[in-house]
């Protein structure tokens, strides 16, 4: 990995075609990974942080005291000016620009501040809290759920109905498959809203509107889908089909025991654009599910977003909860997009 | 009883025939080779009687049953393919294997019958390893024991040699053949190699444009061609063929020679135009007899050929024993064997030997 990092063009000192390439590649990096990584960090921001204007890279929280006397844990300043300057105090109460402090060895006496003479003491920590909110109040693993079931499932079935056609498709000759192929491949000049209010009534006549059924069977079968299996198949030799007949292997074993396995690197490639798009997915199944214990994570991020005000720190703990898996699939199956998209349709 | 039987088989794609009524009797532990040019359609007709290809009309019997509407599977077939097809995703005893699950043999029988198969083919070592692990060879024996495995009424093997090269191919003829004698099944064999065809065949079927040229044992067809097409297919180097008429029990070539016949061998009708065909060996480099133009020579040490043109353009192979001192570029004098010769109407290029002479 190293070796290959760190390949230049030039032998012993960096030829200008490095600096230039090295350059464009931090920028690609900075441009694609720095969102992600403002993201993550922003997550573990309390709601006062993300508010702080100027915003601050690092997350930052107030440093809070125990005073005794009261009930709640009193945030914690440093006077500034004044007569109690350089002094760390406790603050009870504020009142317009005056806060009323105490010192914590003196609790009883409340000493009144400027607000302007007086800074917070903060230190760098991680509001794990906005992460624990996320299942405390809201309804985490409902919605993770639903995300999973509506991906898993659809991408079953996606790969099970398309992976039929196809092998229909390219290894059986009969009357009208080009025409049947180029309607298939026709869908897709289509732009999916088109279709969003006729889907509709048809889903609710089915009477799957929020549920996730509803969700699942509309997009199940998929004209990219069909023909990246296609093109895929028609690389298998017809011989050995015909050698399966002779063995007396029926139609659906040939399916089954001897196409499917052969098709692998193409079902890998699909499964994986299945599910980036089903998960990601957020207009069908704002339209087809409606109440909230059936919403998708992409719903239940939407729903933090209101009219007036916004939780914006759930949101982000959401959001980074949310890419987590979308993340770990990539990783794991991201070299078989190149070996399949390489050996399909695309060469 | 598992003979093979060809009633007026055709096959027709559409308004064009492929093939064009064949009639065939095969018996049971026979080698039938079918043998012809590429497109003759011997592919075609052995992919009709395995029933991986619909059958237009006429018959197919198997063991006196006829089978036209059965699936491939119900045929109780094998067959070996050019490309051998095995399933690249199993290994050897998978691929072996698959056929008999199929059939729902019980487990020990088929890892019996699996390990017979493989010790029988030598590849009992790779039982483990995928197809694309093993040699051209390899495969091809890995392909046969796929067929010998489901121990089917008639092997049919489509070109398998046609893949390997020219060494491995002798062997596997020879292996094929001796598989034969072993297991004395019916076998079909097609090939568009007549080298083949006459070293492994019990019968040959010479094909051509979907049509059955001539059915027989190697040397009957060697010996008596049916008509021009089978001389000139059966026999390497190919025969010669020499344009002439008859002129009073002989034959009057086009390149001048008159080459007299041995009488009532032939039906003769003075004045008919015929094709005398006379193989490379029938001929001897001699005094007097036809001139031919020596092209070039080959010399292979034990035997040599000249190739050359006869005074009116015809091609003419000669075979000679031993080492030759001819030069290419010399004229010389063939002098013909007219009793190896064959004899052919040039309009109708069928034989004109008497059949019960």
């Amino acid at each position: 990995m190293t070796p290959f990092l760190t390949r230049t063009r030039g032998r012993q000192r960096l030829h200008w075609t490095d600096w230039l390439a090295y350059a464009y590649l931090c920028l690609g990096v900075l441009l694609m990974f720095g969102p992600v990584l403002w993201l993550v960090i922003s997550s573990f921001k309390t709601e006062r942080e993300l508010q702080h204007y100027p915003p601050r890279l690092l997350p930052y929280v107030q440093k809070m005291e125990k005073v005794p006397g009261y009930s709640d844990p009193l945030p914690v300043f440093k006077v500034t000016a004044g007569p109690l300057a350089g002094q760390e105090v406790a603050q009870v109460r504020r009142i317009g620009i005056v806060s009323q402090v105490v010192r914590p060895d003196a609790p009883q006496t409340i000493v009144k501040v400027p607000i302007k003479d007086r800074k917070p003491v903060e230190h760098v920590a991680l509001a794990t809290s906005n992460y624990a909110k996320l299942f405390k109040r809201f309804n985490f693993f409902q919605f993770f759920y639903n995300s999973t079931f509506i991906t898993v499932v659809a991408t079953i079935i996606t790969l099970l109905i398309n992976s039929m056609a196809a092998f229909a498709l390219s290894k059986y000759d009969f009357r009208g498959r080009g025409t049947v192929m180029a309607l298939i491949i026709g869908t897709l000049m289509i732009p999916p809203t088109v279709v969003l209010v006729p889907l509709f009534l048809i889903v609710r006549d089915f009477g799957m509107i929020d549920t996730l059924w509803g969700v699942i069977i509309p997009g199940a079968a998929t004209p990219t889908g069909v023909f990246l299996l296609r093109q895929y198949m028609l690389t298998i030799p017809d011989e050995i089909l015909d050698a399966a007949r002779m063995d007396k292997a029926s139609e659906w074993k040939i399916y089954w025991r001897i196409i499917l396995p052969l098709s692998a690197p193409a079902l890998a490639v699909l499964a994986i654009l299945s599910i980036m798009w089903r998960w990601n997915d957020f207009l069908w199944p704002l339209i087809a599910l409606q109440r909230q214990e059936h919403f998708t994570l992409q719903l239940a991020l939407n729903s933090f977003r209101g009219e007036f005000n916004t939780d914006w720190a759930s949101l982000l703990a959401m959001t980074v909860l949310t890419l987590v898996p979308i993340v770990a699939v990539f990783a794991f199956l991201q070299k078989y997009i190149a070996t399949g998209i390489a050996s399909t349709g695309g060469k | 009883m598992s003979d093979l039987e060809l009633r007026g088989v055709t096959k027709a794609y559409g308004a064009a025939q492929v093939i064009k009524g064949v009639d065939l009797h095969v018996a049971q532990g026979e080698f039938c080779v079918f043998v012809g040019p590429s497109g003759c359609g011997k592919s075609t007709l052995l992919r009709m009687i395995s029933g991986l290809e619909p059958i237009s009309g006429g018959e197919v019997r198997i063991g006196g049953e006829v089978v036209n509407h059965l699936g491939p599977a119900e045929r109780g077939l094998a067959m070996v393919f050019q490309s051998y097809a095995l399933y690249p995703h199993m290994t050897v005893r998978q691929n072996l294997s698959f056929g008999l699950e199929n059939l729902r043999a019980p487990k020990s029988e088929i890892a019996e019958r699996v390990t017979a198969a493989a010790q029988m083919l030598q590849i009992d070592k790779f039982l483990d390893r995928r197809p694309k692990d093993l040699s051209g060879g390899q495969r091809q024996r890995v392909a046969i024991g796929r067929a010998v495995v489901r121990e089917p009424r008639i092997f049919l093997f489509d070109e398998p040699l046609s893949n390997l090269d020219a060494e491995l191919r002798v062997e596997m003829r020879g292996e094929i053949s001796r598989l034969h004698r072993r297991i004395n099944n019916t076998m079909i064999y097609v090939t568009h190699d007549q080298v083949e065809a006459m070293t492994m065949a019990d019968k040959i079927a010479v094909l051509r444009d979907g049509r059955l040229e001539q059915f027989g044992r190697p040397l009957d067809l060697y010996n008596t061609p049916d008509n021009t097409f089978v001389a000139g297919f059966i026999g390497s180097p190919r025969m010669n063929f020499f344009k002439g008429h008859v002129r009073g029990g002989a034959v009057t070539l086009d390149a001048g020679t008159t080459v007299p016949l041995p009488a009532g061998k032939f039906q003769l009708a003075e004045g008919a135009a015929v094709t005398l065909g006379i193989r490379p060996n029938g001929m001897k480099p001699g005094n007097a007899g036809l001139p031919l133009t020596v092209a070039s020579v080959e010399r292979l040490g034990g035997e040599s050929y000249l190739y050359g043109t006869a005074p009116d353009g015809t091609a003419v192979t000669v075979h000679s024993p031993g080492q030759t001192r001819i030069e290419p570029g010399t004229q010389i004098a063939l002098a013909l064997d007219a009793d190896d010769a064959h004899l052919f109407s040039t309009d109708t290029t069928r034989s004109l030997l008497r059949k019960d002479a």
